[in-house]
């Protein structure tokens, strides 16, 4: 059955696997400098940022949300995200373990100065918050004709 | 975290080059309640879909397992990483008065509910006390 499987698509598995590798090269070896607005490790929700040429996406892994209750602000290259995380208890059950964070929670970003607070996009899947911020047209590297 | 995983995961840090297989996991946080029907298991994977879930149990173990997948536009370079792993693994010891075979699993918002119900021979029963 998965040798049927295997053989109709034989590129997509590969493909996942080097998105994968991409990603793991990308965020698992970074030595950043650390911001005067970073927060311990383990705060609410985790966050990637990663930039290109002409943008920036910030990532939020923030499961269970409802993106209604989120509150996404930017001034200048100042990126606020705040909202409330509510994990619904079961009253009428004994808990073992409760690890899952609840309540409120607000992160601060410095994006590149470059960005335009313009044009910024944001979206929710999969209990990822995935927010886009253009940069500047000036900022972009530029091709320059040589006569 | 057992003893044996934290080993693993120490030598991994001073270990630079990785190959897949030993590729660092990220622990998803759980929550795990047990009510008189069975026990639930709550565990955050953000950036999991569906299809990049895995959800095992036999008669000892409950596995859940998923890899992250994002969007990202070709040739991004990373500012800042609080993930840095794309692979989501937690196992859990199931007791034998639950039933593996009747576990239902449902993923919303990277959140995944995972039901062991309890046979029936164990859930409690209230006995009616009749006056004399």
């Amino acid at each position: 059955m998965f040798g049927t499987l295997s053989s109709l698509a034989p590129g997509i598995f590969d493909e996942l696997r080097r998105l994968e590798d991409e990603m793991d090269q990308l965020f698992g070896s970074v030595a950043w400098p650390m911001g005067i607005r970073a927060v311990r490790r383990g705060t609410f929700p985790p966050i990637n940022v990663g930039s290109t040429a002409d943008r920036v996406d910030v990532y939020l892994f923030a499961a269970g949300l409802d993106p209604k209750t989120v509150d996404v602000s930017i001034q200048q290259n100042l990126l606020t995200v705040a909202g409330n995380r509510s994990v619904e208890a079961n009253q009428d059950a004994d808990y073992y373990r409760r690890e899952r964070f609840d309540g409120e929670f607000r992160r601060v970003i410095t994006l590149p100065e470059d960005v335009d607070p313009e044009r910024v996009d944001a979206s929710y899947r999969d209990g990822v918050l995935h927010i886009t911020v253009q940069r500047r047209e000036a900022a972009r590297p530029r091709q320059i004709q040589v006569n | 975290m057992t003893a044996t995983q934290e080993v693993v995961r120490r030598e991994q840090e001073t270990v630079p080059a990785r190959t897949r297989e030993q590729a660092p996991l990220l622990r998803p946080p759980v929550d795990i309640y047990e009510d008189s029907q069975g026990i639930t298991v709550q565990a955050e994977m953000p950036g999991v879909s569906r299809d990049r879930l895995n959800v095992q149990a036999d008669r000892n173990t409950l596995l859940i397992e998923g890899e992250i997948a994002l969007d990202m536009p070709a040739g991004m370079e990373a500012l800042y990483a609080d993930v840095q792993a794309t692979r989501y693994s937690r196992s859990f010891g199931l007791s034998s008065e639950l039933e593996p075979d009747r576990i239902e699993a449902t993923l919303k918002d990277g959140v995944l509910t995972v039901r062991i119900p309890k046979r029936a021979e164990y859930r409690p029963r209230k006995i009616e006390i009749r006056s004399a």
